[in-house]
């Protein structure tokens, strides 16, 4: 089994396009990580139960840690580096995330927020039991979840230009 | 996602001084040590794009080759190298795996099908939403993204919830290998914990569920510790009524056997009654009698057992309710 062949590799990461080649094994975590030096996407658990990984690809929410980078061969992805406009504006989420303190240690931060930006394009305004259902797949050990939610709340009003008018917690 | 005792879990943590075998305060842990378990054995990676590419492939490498579909059960067991494949053949890239049909009386949901597209599927939404109640407790959203139903019925974990809901409703699945294709039911497919009538050379092409009865009744009742968990237990119904009579029940029970259970005799004590408390309750027993789970994290094999009947009594009132009368 020495003589693994090495697999091309093409993906659209924050709207540039990568090329590399990658030994089938490799985890897509490890490939953002390691290879593009995105550490946005966080290593938590490794087995797919705490979301700190999750990234958008293909319009999906992915565990990036239970994924081969193979399997993505194609793929348009965002992660966390890619949520910023070009200026440094923050995305309505990490603006929400910011107002309304959701986050403390901001490990599952990238994780959350990027689970939020599907969940808010799928649903642009959901209620707070959606939201809840939402990030069931993404574990917070610090906030309770109170102004996670919240923050959320905070960015889909943005979105549909409204204020959000409660406080965090 | 595969449920594992924690013992297994490795963490990344150095002890504190290399040459003591203990963390100082707590002598019954041993230090843990950075092992390469999280990382996949090497393999051979292949990406068919049509079935007989993909059946050539796994009759090729024999033993040595497993099918990929969504992976959330063979990677978790890859990264523990509890599965080491020398071949992972990626069912991803075959287009005709893929989709949610009608075809004479029969709904077809290709293999590779995400449990995101069956609960978005408004086919399943109108003949049977059965399917989208029963993907919606499966994981956790990012998972289902990802996780395929053929990947759920084909793999022959006891804790995976498709299977017992297959049975439920008589499905079929169509398996193709070199030599063509066959059908099984999926109430004769499960032979023990990961044991399946599946062999290697073959994959799980697609799932062929009969359309059942317009105004059924319908329900799958899972009790899990967590978001993400397997079941404690798990019960699924179909029933039809004429008035306040059942005309027909079917009842499949998830994870308190090493296989998925088709509880055929409590679905008949049922049929021709009207949900009389003495006759759910011999019913009840009837399906309880036939479970055998294991005790473990979930609780011991007599809770289980008897959240089984839990789990089936609240199903069939959710069903009863549901159906037309």
């Amino acid at each position: 089994m020495s003589e693994i062949e090495q697999h091309p590799l093409t993906l659209t990461v924050n709207g540039k396009k990568v090329q590399r080649f990658v030994e089938p094994r490799t985890l897509l975590i490890h490939f953002l990580r390691e290879e593009l030096s995105l550490t946005g996407p966080h290593i938590g658990c490794e087995t797919s139960h705490c979301g700190a990984c999750t990234i958008e690809l293909n319009g999906m929410s992915v565990k990036s840690c239970t994924m081969f980078a193979v399997q993505a061969n194609g793929a348009e992805i965002t992660t966390i580096e890619g949520m910023a406009a070009a200026d440094g504006t923050l995305s309505a989420l990490q603006e929400g995330f910011r107002q309304m303190h959701g986050l403390q240690c901001g490990y599952c931060t990238p994780g959350m927020i990027l689970r939020a930006h599907v969940l808010l394009k799928e649903n642009p305004n959901p209620t707070e039991a959606e939201i809840r259902a939402g990030i069931a797949g993404n574990l917070c050990r610090c906030t309770g979840y109170q102004n996670i939610v919240k923050a959320i709340q905070y960015a889909a009003a943005k979105l549909a230009g409204r204020d959000f008018q409660e406080a965090a917690e | 996602m595969v449920q594992l005792p924690l013992c297994v879990h490795r963490t990344h943590r150095q002890p504190p001084d290399q040459e003591q075998a203990v963390w100082p305060g707590i002598p019954e842990l041993t230090a843990p040590v950075r092992e390469e378990a999280v990382i996949p054995g090497q393999f051979t990676y292949h990406r068919p794009s049509t079935v007989q590419e993909a059946v050539a492939l796994l009759a090729s490498h024999g033993e040595e080759a497993r099918p990929l579909a969504g992976g959330h059960s063979l990677i978790p067991m890859m990264k523990l190298r509890m599965a080491a494949p020398e071949h992972l053949v990626d069912l991803g890239g075959v287009a005709e795996l893929k989709g949610i049909r009608e075809d004479a009386g029969h709904i077809v949901i290709g293999a590779i099908t995400t449990q995101h597209e069956v609960i978005g599927s408004e086919l399943l939404a109108s003949k049977l939403p059965i399917l989208r109640e029963t993907s919606l407790v499966i994981a956790d959203p990012q998972i289902r993204y990802v996780g395929t139903i053929g990947g759920n019925v084909a793999n022959g974990d006891p804790g995976n919830d498709m299977p017992a809901l297959m049975q439920c409703l008589d499905a079929g699945y169509v398996l193709v290998g070199p030599s063509g294709e066959r059908h099984v039911a999926a109430r004769e497919f499960y032979e023990a914990a990961y044991f399946t009538a599946l062999s290697p050379d073959e994959i799980v092409a697609a799932i062929r569920i009969p359309v059942p009865a317009a105004g059924h009744g319908y329900a799958y009742e899972k009790l899990k510790r967590k978001v993400g968990d397997y079941a404690t237990a798990a019960a699924a119904v179909m029933l039809t009524r004429s008035g306040h009579q059942i005309t027909s029940c079917a009842i499949g029970l998830t994870n308190v056997a090493d296989t998925p259970l088709f509880a055929e005799e409590a679905g008949r004590i049922l049929t021709g009654s009207s949900m009389e408390a003495d006759v759910v309750t011999r019913a009840v027993a009837a399906a309880e009698a036939i479970t055998n789970p294991a005790s473990d994290g979930r609780g011991p094999a007599e809770y289980r057992t008897r959240m089984a009947g839990v789990m089936l009594r609240r199903a069939l009132a959710r069903a009863y309710d549901r159906a037309a009368a």
